[in-house]
């Protein structure tokens, strides 16, 4: 099985310029395990100090939003387009 | 001011010392450039102001000899030195709704009627009116955004008086109005097959491919600045004074955050004095899609998204960019969120029409009716002063009210007094009770 992983711009730099790359990974715990060991920077990036996937990235498959099919549970597809994008918001004031 | 490169294309980066883009979480300032979130935590960003150098310079004598405009507080916005605006946006009528207060139950409400806003009818000329002037700072020949209609109506307009290319990108299900007054402009539109949140999420790749300024994407917190003055004008109007409670539609959630910074803003400066108690905010959404008042309601701030299913077209965003921060001050001031069905907000819209002459779109339809149930609920006392914010204005969603006057008699009637006196007669003989008597039956006036 292998899954896409598309990235936007703000986060090549911690990818040598890959804008996107493939998985073999089951589910979302264990792309950011994968993440951890190939891009460490690019986690340090995306995830808090608790190892949690930051607030403000939202995660896509195929389009739709992974909250919608079911998170962390949700067992990735052969062929399966996965988005990292960070969300645009005013944040806590 | 200096160039940076994006993509081999040159960008205008510009120095202000009165205000510039900050970090909300690590703090990391970056002057002022188009920037969607901080390049190195992902945080949000926000406009940082420099209040003390304003003290002195912001006062409510220099306020109320500026124009009648949202410009009249440009010295707390974020707008490029020596930019000269020269549409009139905003400074809208705040308006004592005392027919809809009888109706409702409230003895000091007030409307503060977006309805009119100066050039395209929403609040969201003002938002634009402040990210353009950005846009045109920074160099940018193409402008767009990702919208559920008001927006584009207004990016479409004011692009046209700029001379600024527009590129639009809205849900393909958008009321035919919208579109219209988006097209008219001459501004390139874009129907998406999907909801606001995939249009929204489309817009922010291609800010990351195409060198175009993305009012509510890289020129965000530029945009969302101009919200502010909804707040500052709500204040002067009343007599340089805050409201107890304001009552704001939510559909992103910046709006309603915006407002609350004026007050504290105003406060700061000494423009208005200290609330003894926080003033307090009461979201609206459709419960359609209603996800911050979710939130709300269950005391968190954790924002689950959902897929929109309401009229409110323009309040239709599952997922919320403000959402959490939204539902964050409204708990910590002590208010409230509230949700309403598509009946009720047609409802509201007439009630708001019928009492106060005032023609709102579905959005106002919320708030007006939401307002009603807080008082109903003791969630406002009737003799506290009260804001119901409108944002937008009805001819924009007439297909809300399709079928509701099918029912009042179309006959042409001859134009003969006698056939006049003749058709009321026969009303008056088909009249069932009415729920609410017309006052201007009897009134005289």
């Amino acid at each position: 099985m292998s899954i896409k992983i598309v990235l936007p711009t703000a986060f090549t730099r911690h990818t040598d310029g890959k804008k996107q790359f493939d998985s073999t990974a089951a589910n979302l715990p264990a792309l950011l395990a994968e993440i951890d060991q190939a891009f460490p920077a690019l986690a340090t990036q995306i995830k808090d100090e608790n190892g949690k996937l930051r607030k403000f990235i939202n995660i896509y498959i195929n389009d739709e939003d992974i909250r919608f099919l079911g998170g962390d549970s949700y067992a990735f597809q052969d062929g399966d387009e996965v988005m990292l994008i960070p969300s645009i918001a005013g944040g806590c004031l | 001011m200096r160039f940076f490169v994006w993509r081999g294309e040159p960008l205008m980066e510009y120095s202000c010392s009165a205000y510039e883009l900050a970090c909300n979480e690590c703090g990391r300032r970056f002057g002022n450039r188009p920037l969607s979130g901080c390049p190195e935590c992902l945080g949000p960003l926000e406009i940082a102001y420099d209040l003390e150098s304003a003290r002195g310079e912001f006062t409510r004598k220099s306020i109320e000899s500026g124009p009648a405009s949202i410009w009249r507080y440009a010295r707390l916005l974020p707008v490029p030195e020596g930019y000269q605006p020269d549409l009139p946006v905003g400074f809208t009528p705040l308006v004592r709704a005392s027919r809809l207060g009888k109706r409702i139950g409230a003895d000091n409400l007030y409307v503060k009627n977006d309805a009119v806003c100066f050039p395209t009818l929403s609040f969201k000329d003002r938002v634009v009116a402040v990210a353009l002037a950005n846009a045109r700072k920074f160099g940018f020949d193409t402008v767009g955004c990702s919208s559920t209609g008001n927006l584009a109506n207004s990016v479409a307009a004011q692009a046209a008086r700029l001379g600024i290319q527009a590129c639009i990108l809205v849900p393909a299900d958008l009321e035919p109005a919208k579109i219209l007054n988006t097209l008219v402009y001459g501004a390139r539109l874009i129907r998406i097959d999907g909801n606001y949140d995939h249009v929204n999420r489309l817009c922010t790749l291609i800010a990351d491919e195409y060198n175009w300024g993305f009012v509510n994407v890289n020129l965000r917190p530029y945009y969302a600045e101009g919200s502010k003055s909804v707040g500052y004008e709500i204040a002067e109007q009343l007599g340089w004074r805050l409201p107890d409670n304001v009552v704001v539609p939510m559909a992103g959630g910046s709006l309603i955050r915006k407002i609350r910074k004026a007050f504290q803003e105003l406060v700061y400066l000494g423009l208005v004095d200290a609330p003894v108690r926080p003033v307090r905010f009461f979201g609206a959404q459709a419960t359609g899609c209603s996800p911050i008042t979710t939130a709300v309601k269950q005391g968190t701030d954790d924002i689950i998204p959902q897929r929109p299913n309401t009229i409110a077209r323009s309040l239709a965003i599952g997922n919320p960019a403000d959402g959490p921060a939204a539902a964050q001050m409204i708990r910590q001031d002590g208010g409230w969120a509230e949700d309403v069905s598509d009946v009720e907000i047609v409802s509201g819209m007439q009630e708001l029409a019928e009492t106060e002459g005032i023609f709102t779109e579905t959005a106002g339809g919320v708030t007006t009716s939401v307002t009603a149930r807080l008082y109903v609920h003791g969630r406002i006392a009737a003799h506290e002063t009260t804001v119901a914010v409108i944002t937008g204005n009805g001819l924009k969603t007439t297909d809300a009210l399709v079928g509701r006057y099918d029912h009042l008699d179309a006959r042409a009637v001859r134009p003969r007094l006698a056939d006049f006196a003749e058709y009321l007669r026969s009303l008056e003989g088909d009249r069932k009770p009415a729920k609410h008597e017309p006052e201007f039956a009897t009134a005289g006036d």
